[in-house]
Protein backbone atom coordinates (compact mmCIF):
# COMPACT_ATOMS: atom_id res chain seq x y z
CA UNK A 1 0.00 0.00 0.00
CA UNK A 2 1.07 3.47 -0.26
CA UNK A 3 2.11 3.76 3.38
CA UNK A 4 4.73 0.84 2.70
CA UNK A 5 7.38 3.03 0.26
CA UNK A 6 10.32 2.89 2.20
CA UNK A 7 13.30 5.15 1.80
CA UNK A 8 16.43 4.58 3.57
CA UNK A 9 18.06 7.69 5.31
CA UNK A 10 21.09 8.19 8.06
CA UNK A 11 21.41 10.83 10.44
CA UNK A 12 22.87 13.61 9.95
CA UNK A 13 22.93 15.61 12.96
CA UNK A 14 21.35 15.35 16.75
CA UNK A 15 20.75 18.09 18.76
CA UNK A 16 18.86 18.56 22.39
CA UNK A 17 16.36 21.57 21.83
CA UNK A 18 15.26 21.01 25.40
CA UNK A 19 14.87 19.09 28.08
CA UNK A 20 13.30 16.09 26.83
CA UNK A 21 13.07 17.01 23.24
CA UNK A 22 16.06 15.90 20.12
CA UNK A 23 16.11 17.46 16.91
CA UNK A 24 17.16 14.63 14.38
CA UNK A 25 18.33 15.93 10.87
CA UNK A 26 17.94 12.98 8.14
CA UNK A 27 19.57 12.85 4.71
CA UNK A 28 19.21 10.28 1.78
CA UNK A 29 21.87 7.18 2.39
CA UNK A 30 23.00 8.08 -1.03
CA UNK A 31 22.83 11.59 -1.09
CA UNK A 32 19.51 11.83 -3.40
CA UNK A 33 17.22 14.74 -3.15
CA UNK A 34 13.92 13.83 -0.52
CA UNK A 35 10.85 14.62 -2.05
CA UNK A 36 9.40 17.70 -1.22
CA UNK A 37 6.65 18.61 0.87
CA UNK A 38 3.98 20.81 1.91
CA UNK A 39 3.94 22.46 5.10
CA UNK A 40 2.23 20.35 8.43
CA UNK A 41 3.11 17.31 6.82
CA UNK A 42 4.96 13.97 8.51
CA UNK A 43 6.68 10.99 8.02
CA UNK A 44 6.82 7.65 9.55
CA UNK A 45 10.16 6.32 10.90
CA UNK A 46 10.69 2.63 10.63
CA UNK A 47 12.53 1.55 13.88
CA UNK A 48 14.01 -2.05 14.64
CA UNK A 49 14.09 -1.93 18.50
CA UNK A 50 15.07 -5.53 19.52
CA UNK A 51 12.75 -7.86 17.71
CA UNK A 52 9.92 -5.25 17.87
CA UNK A 53 9.14 -3.48 14.78
CA UNK A 54 7.58 0.25 15.03
CA UNK A 55 6.70 3.00 12.77
CA UNK A 56 6.40 6.41 14.41
CA UNK A 57 4.82 9.20 12.51
CA UNK A 58 6.55 12.55 13.33
CA UNK A 59 5.97 15.82 11.64
CA UNK A 60 8.55 17.19 9.21
CA UNK A 61 10.06 20.78 10.81
CA UNK A 62 12.03 22.35 8.22
CA UNK A 63 11.83 24.13 5.07
CA UNK A 64 9.50 22.55 2.74
CA UNK A 65 11.29 23.45 -0.63
CA UNK A 66 14.85 22.24 1.11
CA UNK A 67 15.08 18.54 -0.75
CA UNK A 68 18.74 18.72 0.87
CA UNK A 69 17.38 16.97 4.61
CA UNK A 70 14.39 16.09 6.78
CA UNK A 71 14.35 17.44 9.78
CA UNK A 72 11.98 15.86 12.84
CA UNK A 73 11.69 16.43 16.90
CA UNK A 74 11.31 13.68 18.94
CA UNK A 75 9.89 13.99 22.56
CA UNK A 76 11.27 11.49 25.22
CA UNK A 77 7.84 10.00 26.42
CA UNK A 78 10.25 7.75 28.60
CA UNK A 79 9.58 4.49 29.87
CA UNK A 80 5.56 4.81 30.48
CA UNK A 81 5.87 3.91 26.31
CA UNK A 82 6.12 1.68 23.88
CA UNK A 83 9.55 2.77 23.49
CA UNK A 84 9.84 4.20 20.05
CA UNK A 85 10.83 7.97 21.41
CA UNK A 86 13.20 6.42 23.68
CA UNK A 87 14.64 4.00 20.98
CA UNK A 88 15.44 7.87 19.04
CA UNK A 89 16.58 9.37 21.85
CA UNK A 90 18.60 6.66 23.72
CA UNK A 91 19.37 4.25 20.16
CA UNK A 92 19.63 6.82 17.56
CA UNK A 93 23.27 9.03 17.28
CA UNK A 94 24.79 10.64 14.51
CA UNK A 95 25.67 7.93 11.34
CA UNK A 96 22.33 5.69 12.43
CA UNK A 97 20.95 4.71 9.14
CA UNK A 98 16.76 4.32 9.37
CA UNK A 99 13.81 3.89 6.82
CA UNK A 100 11.30 6.39 6.79
CA UNK A 101 8.18 6.62 4.49
CA UNK A 102 7.57 9.77 1.82
CA UNK A 103 5.91 12.43 3.47
CA UNK A 104 2.15 12.46 3.88
CA UNK A 105 -0.20 15.86 4.79
CA UNK A 106 -3.35 15.37 6.68
CA UNK A 107 -2.75 19.28 8.21
CA UNK A 108 -2.12 21.35 5.35
CA UNK A 109 -3.05 25.48 5.66
CA UNK A 110 -5.91 26.23 3.92
CA UNK A 111 -5.09 27.92 0.94
CA UNK A 112 -7.81 30.15 0.17
CA UNK A 113 -7.89 31.76 4.26
CA UNK A 114 -7.15 35.95 4.97
CA UNK A 115 -5.01 34.63 8.30
CA UNK A 116 -3.83 31.88 10.14
CA UNK A 117 -4.39 31.43 13.88
CA UNK A 118 -1.39 28.36 14.83
CA UNK A 119 -2.45 27.33 18.26
CA UNK A 120 0.60 24.58 19.54
CA UNK A 121 1.02 22.83 22.97
CA UNK A 122 4.28 21.44 23.74
CA UNK A 123 5.68 19.04 20.92
CA UNK A 124 2.82 20.18 19.05
CA UNK A 125 4.67 23.33 17.49
CA UNK A 126 6.20 20.55 15.46
CA UNK A 127 3.84 20.56 12.54
CA UNK A 128 3.94 24.08 12.74
CA UNK A 129 7.63 24.73 11.99
CA UNK A 130 7.00 23.65 8.46
CA UNK A 131 3.64 25.36 7.86
CA UNK A 132 5.12 28.38 9.14
CA UNK A 133 8.03 28.42 6.77
CA UNK A 134 5.48 27.88 3.85
CA UNK A 135 3.15 30.18 4.80
CA UNK A 136 5.85 33.05 5.56
CA UNK A 137 7.57 32.23 1.86
CA UNK A 138 4.07 33.24 0.48
CA UNK A 139 3.71 36.41 2.22
CA UNK A 140 0.37 35.03 4.11
CA UNK A 141 -0.88 36.45 7.43
CA UNK A 142 0.11 34.17 10.50
CA UNK A 143 0.44 34.25 14.04
CA UNK A 144 1.65 31.44 16.52
CA UNK A 145 0.20 30.74 20.00
CA UNK A 146 2.61 28.57 21.93
CA UNK A 147 2.33 27.22 25.14
CA UNK A 148 5.03 25.47 26.82
CA UNK A 149 5.59 24.17 29.90
CA UNK A 150 8.81 26.40 30.70
CA UNK A 151 11.57 27.87 28.54
CA UNK A 152 13.63 24.75 29.41
CA UNK A 153 11.10 21.94 28.30
CA UNK A 154 9.33 24.39 25.20
CA UNK A 155 11.41 23.41 21.74
CA UNK A 156 12.69 26.46 19.40
CA UNK A 157 11.10 29.44 21.72
CA UNK A 158 13.88 32.33 21.29
CA UNK A 159 14.56 30.62 17.34
CA UNK A 160 11.27 31.12 16.28
CA UNK A 161 11.05 34.86 18.70
CA UNK A 162 14.33 35.87 16.73
CA UNK A 163 12.75 34.77 13.61
CA UNK A 164 8.84 35.72 13.18
CA UNK A 165 9.29 38.65 15.77
CA UNK A 166 6.07 39.72 17.05
CA UNK A 167 3.82 37.25 14.83
CA UNK A 168 5.21 34.50 17.80
CA UNK A 169 3.56 34.32 21.33
CA UNK A 170 5.14 32.41 23.59
CA UNK A 171 2.92 31.29 26.97
CA UNK A 172 5.09 29.87 29.81
CA UNK A 173 3.15 27.91 32.08
CA UNK A 174 5.25 28.03 35.01
CA UNK A 175 5.18 31.50 35.02
CA UNK A 176 1.24 31.49 34.99
CA UNK A 177 0.95 32.41 31.51
CA UNK A 178 -2.09 30.85 29.40
CA UNK A 179 -2.77 31.26 25.86
CA UNK A 180 -5.34 33.95 25.70
CA UNK A 181 -7.98 31.88 23.48
CA UNK A 182 -10.81 33.48 23.69
CA UNK A 183 -9.95 37.26 22.77
CA UNK A 184 -7.47 36.36 20.31
CA UNK A 185 -10.41 34.05 18.46
CA UNK A 186 -12.80 36.91 19.28
CA UNK A 187 -11.16 39.52 17.43
CA UNK A 188 -10.22 37.74 14.11
CA UNK A 189 -11.20 39.60 10.83
CA UNK A 190 -13.66 37.07 8.45
CA UNK A 191 -11.60 33.95 6.62
CA UNK A 192 -9.26 33.63 9.44
CA UNK A 193 -8.52 29.88 10.13
CA UNK A 194 -7.27 28.22 13.41
CA UNK A 195 -5.15 25.37 13.50
CA UNK A 196 -4.52 23.23 16.76
CA UNK A 197 -1.84 20.81 18.04
CA UNK A 198 -0.70 19.61 21.15
CA UNK A 199 -2.00 17.38 23.94
CA UNK A 200 -5.81 16.02 23.23
CA UNK A 201 -7.11 18.27 26.47
CA UNK A 202 -5.60 21.10 24.60
CA UNK A 203 -7.33 20.53 21.22
CA UNK A 204 -10.48 19.91 22.63
CA UNK A 205 -10.61 22.99 24.59
CA UNK A 206 -9.38 25.16 21.39
CA UNK A 207 -11.76 23.65 19.36
CA UNK A 208 -15.06 24.29 21.94
CA UNK A 209 -13.92 27.55 21.82
CA UNK A 210 -13.94 28.25 18.30
CA UNK A 211 -17.11 26.56 18.60
CA UNK A 212 -18.49 28.83 20.91
CA UNK A 213 -17.49 31.79 19.42
CA UNK A 214 -19.51 31.04 16.07
CA UNK A 215 -16.31 29.80 14.23
CA UNK A 216 -17.89 27.15 11.24
CA UNK A 217 -16.39 24.06 11.45
CA UNK A 218 -15.10 24.85 7.93
CA UNK A 219 -12.73 27.37 9.81
CA UNK A 220 -11.16 25.07 12.05
CA UNK A 221 -8.14 22.15 12.06
CA UNK A 222 -6.68 20.24 14.19
CA UNK A 223 -3.76 17.36 14.04
CA UNK A 224 -3.41 14.87 17.54
CA UNK A 225 -0.25 13.32 18.01
CA UNK A 226 -2.30 10.01 19.00
CA UNK A 227 -0.22 6.71 19.22
CA UNK A 228 -2.24 3.78 19.72
CA UNK A 229 -2.78 2.85 23.84
CA UNK A 230 -1.97 -0.50 25.20
CA UNK A 231 -4.58 -3.19 26.89
CA UNK A 232 -4.43 -6.60 27.51
CA UNK A 233 -3.11 -9.11 24.88
CA UNK A 234 -6.30 -10.71 22.39
CA UNK A 235 -6.93 -12.58 19.59
CA UNK A 236 -7.07 -11.05 15.61
CA UNK A 237 -8.64 -13.81 13.59
CA UNK A 238 -8.72 -13.46 9.82
CA UNK A 239 -11.81 -14.01 7.33
CA UNK A 240 -10.28 -14.66 4.07
CA UNK A 241 -7.21 -16.97 5.11
CA UNK A 242 -8.14 -18.43 8.18
CA UNK A 243 -4.82 -17.10 10.50
CA UNK A 244 -5.10 -16.49 13.38
CA UNK A 245 -2.07 -13.56 15.04
CA UNK A 246 -2.01 -12.61 18.76
CA UNK A 247 -1.83 -9.21 19.79
CA UNK A 248 0.63 -7.91 22.73
CA UNK A 249 -0.64 -5.71 24.86
CA UNK A 250 1.61 -2.95 23.66
CA UNK A 251 1.04 -3.90 19.89
CA UNK A 252 -1.72 -2.38 17.91
CA UNK A 253 -3.50 -4.87 15.66
CA UNK A 254 -1.81 -2.99 12.54
CA UNK A 255 1.65 -3.93 13.98
CA UNK A 256 0.90 -7.19 14.65
CA UNK A 257 -0.32 -8.10 11.00
CA UNK A 258 3.32 -6.85 10.17
CA UNK A 259 5.27 -8.31 12.05
CA UNK A 260 3.20 -11.79 10.66
CA UNK A 261 3.99 -10.44 6.91
CA UNK A 262 -0.10 -9.52 6.51
CA UNK A 263 0.12 -6.56 4.09
CA UNK A 264 -2.43 -4.16 5.53
CA UNK A 265 -3.32 -0.42 3.81
CA UNK A 266 -2.14 2.15 6.29
CA UNK A 267 -1.24 5.64 6.18
CA UNK A 268 -1.38 8.06 9.09
CA UNK A 269 -1.36 4.91 12.08
CA UNK A 270 -2.94 7.79 13.99
CA UNK A 271 -6.60 7.04 13.60
CA UNK A 272 -7.15 10.40 11.25
CA UNK A 273 -7.01 9.38 7.30
CA UNK A 274 -9.54 6.52 7.24
CA UNK A 275 -6.89 4.33 5.25
CA UNK A 276 -6.65 1.26 7.46
CA UNK A 277 -10.54 0.62 8.05
CA UNK A 278 -11.32 -2.82 8.21
CA UNK A 279 -14.72 -5.10 8.30
CA UNK A 280 -15.52 -6.51 11.52
CA UNK A 281 -17.21 -10.04 11.29
CA UNK A 282 -17.36 -10.70 14.74
CA UNK A 283 -16.28 -9.69 18.12
CA UNK A 284 -15.96 -10.38 21.49
CA UNK A 285 -17.55 -7.89 23.72
CA UNK A 286 -16.89 -4.65 22.60
CA UNK A 287 -14.29 -2.80 20.34
CA UNK A 288 -12.10 0.31 21.81
CA UNK A 289 -12.55 2.63 19.29
CA UNK A 290 -9.39 5.25 19.99
CA UNK A 291 -9.57 6.66 16.33
CA UNK A 292 -10.78 10.05 15.01
CA UNK A 293 -12.84 9.20 11.89
CA UNK A 294 -15.43 6.90 12.57
CA UNK A 295 -18.95 8.13 13.12
CA UNK A 296 -20.18 7.76 16.25
CA UNK A 297 -23.13 5.32 14.69
CA UNK A 298 -20.35 3.82 12.78
CA UNK A 299 -19.01 3.26 16.04
CA UNK A 300 -22.06 2.11 17.78
CA UNK A 301 -22.66 -0.59 14.89
CA UNK A 302 -19.12 -2.60 15.56
CA UNK A 303 -18.90 -3.52 11.98
CA UNK A 304 -15.80 -1.31 11.37
CA UNK A 305 -12.67 -0.92 13.05
CA UNK A 306 -9.42 1.23 12.44
CA UNK A 307 -7.07 -1.18 12.98
CA UNK A 308 -3.82 1.25 14.08
CA UNK A 309 -5.35 2.37 16.56
CA UNK A 310 -8.40 0.39 18.31
CA UNK A 311 -8.18 -2.69 20.31
CA UNK A 312 -10.83 -5.17 22.00
CA UNK A 313 -10.79 -5.59 25.94
CA UNK A 314 -9.62 -9.30 25.62
CA UNK A 315 -10.77 -12.35 23.81
CA UNK A 316 -10.94 -12.61 19.96
CA UNK A 317 -12.01 -10.64 17.12
CA UNK A 318 -12.43 -11.57 13.03
CA UNK A 319 -11.10 -9.37 10.59
CA UNK A 320 -12.64 -9.28 6.78
CA UNK A 321 -8.86 -9.57 5.98
CA UNK B 1 -35.75 18.54 -8.39
CA UNK B 2 -32.33 19.61 -6.84
CA UNK B 3 -31.13 16.39 -6.60
CA UNK B 4 -28.74 15.01 -9.48
CA UNK B 5 -26.55 12.00 -10.25
CA UNK B 6 -23.88 14.89 -11.10
CA UNK B 7 -21.52 15.51 -8.27
CA UNK B 8 -21.31 19.30 -9.37
CA UNK B 9 -24.33 19.49 -9.06
CA UNK B 10 -25.17 21.88 -5.25
CA UNK B 11 -26.92 20.31 -2.37
CA UNK B 12 -29.32 22.41 -0.11
CA UNK B 13 -29.64 20.65 3.48
CA UNK B 14 -32.14 23.05 4.75
CA UNK B 15 -31.45 26.64 7.29
CA UNK B 16 -30.89 25.58 11.03
CA UNK B 17 -29.87 27.74 13.35
CA UNK B 18 -26.33 28.53 14.74
CA UNK B 19 -26.55 29.13 18.08
CA UNK B 20 -23.28 30.35 19.02
CA UNK B 21 -22.73 32.71 16.36
CA UNK B 22 -22.27 36.30 17.33
CA UNK B 23 -23.93 37.97 14.06
CA UNK B 24 -26.54 35.94 11.61
CA UNK B 25 -26.37 37.57 8.16
CA UNK B 26 -29.64 36.00 5.70
CA UNK B 27 -30.48 36.49 2.59
CA UNK B 28 -33.58 35.74 0.80
CA UNK B 29 -36.22 36.28 -1.74
CA UNK B 30 -39.87 36.21 -0.91
CA UNK B 31 -40.20 32.30 -1.20
CA UNK B 32 -36.97 32.22 0.87
CA UNK B 33 -38.00 34.20 3.60
CA UNK B 34 -41.16 31.80 4.63
CA UNK B 35 -37.87 29.32 5.21
CA UNK B 36 -36.58 32.41 7.43
CA UNK B 37 -39.48 32.71 9.04
CA UNK B 38 -39.64 28.71 10.17
CA UNK B 39 -35.89 29.00 10.85
CA UNK B 40 -36.90 31.63 13.18
CA UNK B 41 -39.72 29.51 14.83
CA UNK B 42 -37.13 26.95 15.47
CA UNK B 43 -34.41 29.20 17.42
CA UNK B 44 -33.92 30.65 20.74
CA UNK B 45 -35.37 34.74 21.02
CA UNK B 46 -32.31 35.89 20.81
CA UNK B 47 -31.31 34.63 17.20
CA UNK B 48 -33.59 36.53 15.44
CA UNK B 49 -32.16 39.46 17.48
CA UNK B 50 -28.47 39.00 16.03
CA UNK B 51 -29.95 38.52 13.03
CA UNK B 52 -29.70 40.78 9.86
CA UNK B 53 -31.79 39.65 7.06
CA UNK B 54 -32.05 40.75 3.04
CA UNK B 55 -34.54 40.43 0.60
CA UNK B 56 -32.99 40.42 -2.74
CA UNK B 57 -36.30 40.81 -4.77
CA UNK B 58 -38.60 43.36 -5.14
CA UNK B 59 -41.75 43.87 -3.28
CA UNK B 60 -44.58 46.01 -2.23
CA UNK B 61 -44.60 48.38 0.33
CA UNK B 62 -47.29 46.08 1.72
CA UNK B 63 -45.32 42.60 1.21
CA UNK B 64 -42.34 44.41 2.93
CA UNK B 65 -44.56 45.18 6.20
CA UNK B 66 -45.60 41.81 6.04
CA UNK B 67 -42.17 40.52 6.52
CA UNK B 68 -40.66 42.96 8.51
CA UNK B 69 -43.26 41.67 11.07
CA UNK B 70 -43.14 38.36 10.62
CA UNK B 71 -39.15 38.29 10.67
CA UNK B 72 -39.13 40.63 13.77
CA UNK B 73 -37.04 41.41 15.56
CA UNK B 74 -34.30 40.85 13.37
CA UNK B 75 -33.74 43.80 11.51
CA UNK B 76 -34.63 43.53 7.73
CA UNK B 77 -33.78 45.42 4.64
CA UNK B 78 -34.95 45.31 1.24
CA UNK B 79 -33.46 45.56 -1.69
CA UNK B 80 -35.52 45.47 -5.71
CA UNK B 81 -33.10 43.18 -6.99
CA UNK B 82 -30.34 39.98 -6.60
CA UNK B 83 -28.03 42.37 -7.71
CA UNK B 84 -28.26 45.16 -5.30
CA UNK B 85 -29.24 42.57 -2.22
CA UNK B 86 -25.74 40.81 -3.67
CA UNK B 87 -23.99 44.32 -3.26
CA UNK B 88 -25.79 44.92 -0.01
CA UNK B 89 -24.41 41.82 1.31
CA UNK B 90 -20.72 42.08 -0.19
CA UNK B 91 -20.99 45.75 2.18
CA UNK B 92 -21.25 43.62 5.79
CA UNK B 93 -19.18 40.70 4.48
CA UNK B 94 -16.37 43.62 3.98
CA UNK B 95 -15.69 44.40 7.74
CA UNK B 96 -17.03 41.57 9.38
CA UNK B 97 -15.42 39.57 12.11
CA UNK B 98 -15.32 35.82 12.56
CA UNK B 99 -17.90 34.78 14.55
CA UNK B 100 -20.88 36.11 11.70
CA UNK B 101 -22.76 32.97 10.19
CA UNK B 102 -24.04 33.60 7.01
CA UNK B 103 -27.24 31.43 5.20
CA UNK B 104 -29.16 32.04 2.10
CA UNK B 105 -31.92 30.74 1.12
CA UNK B 106 -34.45 30.77 -2.13
CA UNK B 107 -34.03 30.55 -5.89
CA UNK B 108 -30.84 28.64 -7.05
CA UNK B 109 -29.74 31.70 -8.44
CA UNK B 110 -29.96 33.04 -5.14
CA UNK B 111 -28.35 31.07 -3.14
CA UNK B 112 -25.70 30.84 -6.19
CA UNK B 113 -24.83 34.13 -5.75
CA UNK B 114 -24.77 34.28 -2.34
CA UNK B 115 -21.75 31.53 -2.20
CA UNK B 116 -19.94 33.37 -5.04
CA UNK B 117 -19.18 36.48 -3.37
CA UNK B 118 -18.92 34.62 0.15
CA UNK B 119 -15.67 33.66 -1.30
CA UNK B 120 -14.13 36.71 -1.93
CA UNK B 121 -13.90 37.01 1.74
CA UNK B 122 -13.07 33.47 1.97
CA UNK B 123 -15.89 32.36 3.03
CA UNK B 124 -16.12 28.09 2.63
CA UNK B 125 -19.24 27.10 0.76
CA UNK B 126 -20.23 24.40 3.10
CA UNK B 127 -20.33 26.88 6.31
CA UNK B 128 -23.30 28.94 4.52
CA UNK B 129 -26.65 27.03 5.41
CA UNK B 130 -28.58 27.17 2.35
CA UNK B 131 -32.62 26.19 1.84
CA UNK B 132 -33.78 26.30 -2.00
CA UNK B 133 -37.02 27.15 -2.09
CA UNK B 134 -39.84 28.28 -4.91
CA UNK B 135 -38.89 28.39 -8.66
CA UNK B 136 -36.53 25.83 -10.06
CA UNK B 137 -35.10 28.91 -12.62
CA UNK B 138 -31.63 28.44 -13.22
CA UNK B 139 -28.63 30.75 -14.08
CA UNK B 140 -27.24 29.14 -17.42
CA UNK B 141 -24.28 30.07 -18.92
CA UNK B 142 -23.76 29.07 -22.60
CA UNK B 143 -20.14 27.32 -23.16
CA UNK B 144 -19.90 28.25 -26.54
CA UNK B 145 -20.17 32.77 -26.51
CA UNK B 146 -19.53 32.21 -22.53
CA UNK B 147 -22.76 34.43 -21.70
CA UNK B 148 -24.73 34.43 -18.79
CA UNK B 149 -29.05 33.84 -19.38
CA UNK B 150 -30.53 34.37 -16.22
CA UNK B 151 -34.19 32.84 -15.15
CA UNK B 152 -34.01 30.21 -17.56
CA UNK B 153 -36.99 27.67 -16.86
CA UNK B 154 -37.07 25.36 -19.83
CA UNK B 155 -35.19 23.15 -21.54
CA UNK B 156 -33.92 23.55 -24.11
CA UNK B 157 -33.42 27.21 -24.39
CA UNK B 158 -32.30 29.58 -26.27
CA UNK B 159 -28.81 31.31 -25.43
CA UNK B 160 -29.98 35.15 -24.94
CA UNK B 161 -26.73 36.12 -26.31
CA UNK B 162 -25.64 34.26 -29.25
CA UNK B 163 -29.02 32.70 -30.08
CA UNK B 164 -27.98 29.35 -29.97
CA UNK B 165 -30.04 26.19 -28.81
CA UNK B 166 -28.55 25.39 -25.45
CA UNK B 167 -29.46 21.77 -23.63
CA UNK B 168 -29.30 23.06 -19.66
CA UNK B 169 -27.01 20.42 -17.89
CA UNK B 170 -26.58 19.67 -13.96
CA UNK B 171 -23.38 20.78 -14.89
CA UNK B 172 -22.75 23.52 -11.68
CA UNK B 173 -19.51 25.69 -11.58
CA UNK B 174 -19.43 27.05 -8.08
CA UNK B 175 -17.15 30.43 -9.20
CA UNK B 176 -19.99 31.34 -11.78
CA UNK B 177 -23.09 30.64 -10.09
CA UNK B 178 -24.67 29.00 -12.98
CA UNK B 179 -25.10 25.67 -14.96
CA UNK B 180 -23.43 24.49 -18.18
CA UNK B 181 -25.68 25.04 -21.44
CA UNK B 182 -24.38 23.30 -24.39
CA UNK B 183 -25.29 22.95 -28.20
CA UNK B 184 -28.00 21.15 -28.35
CA UNK B 185 -28.19 20.75 -32.37
CA UNK B 186 -24.38 20.66 -33.62
CA UNK B 187 -24.38 17.91 -35.64
CA UNK B 188 -27.69 18.58 -37.24
CA UNK B 189 -28.61 22.26 -37.04
CA UNK B 190 -32.62 22.68 -36.43
CA UNK B 191 -32.84 19.05 -35.04
CA UNK B 192 -33.86 20.14 -31.77
CA UNK B 193 -35.72 18.03 -28.95
CA UNK B 194 -39.27 19.45 -27.74
CA UNK B 195 -38.94 22.22 -24.98
CA UNK B 196 -39.78 20.84 -21.53
CA UNK B 197 -40.44 23.26 -18.69
CA UNK B 198 -38.36 21.65 -16.46
CA UNK B 199 -37.32 24.52 -14.39
CA UNK B 200 -40.75 26.35 -13.07
C1 LIG C 1 0.55 12.87 12.56
C2 LIG C 1 1.45 12.69 13.75
C3 LIG C 1 2.58 13.49 13.88
C4 LIG C 1 3.44 13.34 14.98
N1 LIG C 1 4.52 14.17 15.09
C5 LIG C 1 5.33 14.06 16.16
C6 LIG C 1 6.46 14.92 16.33
O1 LIG C 1 6.74 15.76 15.48
N2 LIG C 1 7.23 14.77 17.44
C7 LIG C 1 6.95 13.82 18.41
O2 LIG C 1 7.69 13.73 19.39
N3 LIG C 1 5.88 13.01 18.28
C8 LIG C 1 5.08 13.09 17.19
N4 LIG C 1 4.02 12.23 17.07
C9 LIG C 1 3.85 11.17 18.08
C10 LIG C 1 4.78 10.00 17.78
O3 LIG C 1 4.41 9.37 16.58
C11 LIG C 1 4.77 8.92 18.87
O4 LIG C 1 3.46 8.59 19.19
C12 LIG C 1 5.52 9.37 20.10
O5 LIG C 1 6.87 9.63 19.76
C13 LIG C 1 5.48 8.32 21.18
O6 LIG C 1 5.95 7.12 20.68
P1 LIG C 1 6.48 5.96 21.60
O7 LIG C 1 6.70 4.77 20.73
O8 LIG C 1 7.63 6.40 22.44
O9 LIG C 1 5.31 5.78 22.57
P2 LIG C 1 3.88 5.14 22.40
O10 LIG C 1 3.82 3.80 22.98
O11 LIG C 1 3.46 5.25 21.04
O12 LIG C 1 3.15 6.02 23.43
C14 LIG C 1 2.46 7.22 23.26
C15 LIG C 1 1.95 7.63 24.64
O13 LIG C 1 1.11 6.59 25.14
C16 LIG C 1 1.37 6.36 26.48
N5 LIG C 1 1.72 4.93 26.74
C17 LIG C 1 2.24 4.05 25.87
N6 LIG C 1 2.44 2.85 26.44
C18 LIG C 1 2.01 2.95 27.71
C19 LIG C 1 1.96 2.03 28.81
N7 LIG C 1 2.37 0.77 28.74
N8 LIG C 1 1.46 2.48 29.97
C20 LIG C 1 1.02 3.76 30.07
N9 LIG C 1 1.06 4.65 29.08
C21 LIG C 1 1.55 4.28 27.90
C22 LIG C 1 2.53 7.24 26.88
O14 LIG C 1 2.09 8.24 27.75
C23 LIG C 1 3.08 7.81 25.64
O15 LIG C 1 3.37 9.17 25.80
C24 LIG C 1 3.16 12.36 15.97
C25 LIG C 1 2.03 11.56 15.84
C26 LIG C 1 1.17 11.70 14.75
C27 LIG C 1 -0.05 10.82 14.64
S1 LIG D 1 -3.83 4.45 9.16
FE1 LIG D 1 -4.88 6.33 9.15
S2 LIG D 1 -6.61 5.86 10.35
FE2 LIG D 1 -5.40 4.10 10.52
Amino acid sequence: MSGSLLRRVRVAEVEQVANRIKRFRLVDIDNAPLSEFSGGSHISVVMHSGDRLMRNPYSLMGSPTDTSSYQISVLNCGNDSRGGSKFMHDAVSVGSELEISEPLNLFPPCKLARKHILVAGGIGITPFMSMMNELDALHCDFELHYGVRSLEEGAYCKYLQSRYGSRVNVYLQDQGQMIPLESVLGSQRLGTHMYVCGPKPMIDWALQTAELLGWPAENVHSEQFSAPPPGKPFVVKLAKSGREIEVRGHQSILEALEEHGVDAPFLCRGGACGQCETGVVSCDGFIEHNDHFLTEAERVSGKKIMICMSRIPSGSITLDL
Amino acid sequence: MTISTLKSRPTYPGLSPDHNARSNIIVCDKAGAEAVTELFSRADDTFAKRSTVIVAEGTTDQDAETLKTALAPATVGFQPSLETGIARLREFLKDAPMGLRLYAAGSEPLIGSVVQAAADYSIDHLSIRTEHRGSLKRRVQCVHCKGFTENVTTNPVTCSHCGLTLMVRDHYSRRLAAFQGVCIDAEVPGEVPETEALYQ
